[in-house]
């Protein structure tokens, strides 16, 4: 299983009714190939930094997803072939997550100084720097 | 000679990011991205901003995803 973050930007066009059904229905795609959208955020809407298919600003959506890549891999597919999103993004969140777990885990370890030194290093000599710098 | 007396006029450069232990530079924060993108929407040369590299990897791949989702334009003028 792995952690999703998906973003779609919806055309300012769409009534909150629509956009709430649009969601809904994405849950249910998401639903259907075995995932499941752990979190909704909707930011409402927000003006673009550019415009976009002559809109100047879009429905910001982000939704959490726990799944594989066919869920996200349809979820997609949905989105290029309607006309209202009109921006979207996915982003991998799990193994980042692992590596912030990491790099606080091992703060955590050298703050209190009873720890012994020595077990840090070859757990992350390449996290160290981040923390050091 | 006194060559590396040079150096310690200049400012010590602190990471942002690791001075507030951010372990995930997040690319739907508009605002803290703004900061690293100068007047022509560029993004900031870490020898300017001071950003380690791990950090300054971190941003630049935030702040391309946020100008694909119209969060920070491409250029700005």
């Amino acid at each position: 299983m792995r952690n999703y973050e998906v973003v779609f930007v919806a055309a300012p066009t769409l009534t909150t009714e629509e956009l709430d059904a649009f969601i809904q229905h994405s849950q249910t795609v998401v639903e259907g190939k075995g995932g499941k959208v752990v979190k909704v955020d909707n930011w409402g809407k927000k003006p673009l930094a550019y415009k976009i298919k002559r809109y100047r600003d879009g429905y910001y959506v982000v939704l959490t997803i726990e799944g594989d890549g066919p869920v996200i891999a349809e979820l997609e597919r949905r989105f290029r072939v309607t006309d209202t999103i009109i921006r979207f993004i996915s982003v991998r969140m799990d193994e980042d997550q692992k590596r912030a777990e990491k790099i606080k885990a091992l703060r955590r370890r050298k703050s209190p100084p009873q720890q012994a030194a020595d077990s840090q290093f070859d757990l992350g000599s390449e996290m160290i720097p981040p923390a050091e710098l | 000679m006194t060559g590396p007396k040079r150096f310690s006029i200049r400012r010590k450069r602190v990471c942002k990011f690791c001075a507030e232990k951010i372990t995930y530079v997040d690319y739907k924060d508009g605002k803290l991205l703004s900061h690293f993108i100068p007047e022509r929407g560029k993004i900031l040369p870490r020898r300017i901003s001071g950003v380690c590299s791990v950090h300054q990897r971190q941003l630049s791949e935030a702040i391309k995803r946020a100008r694909h989702l119209a969060i920070l334009p491409f250029v700005a003028d």
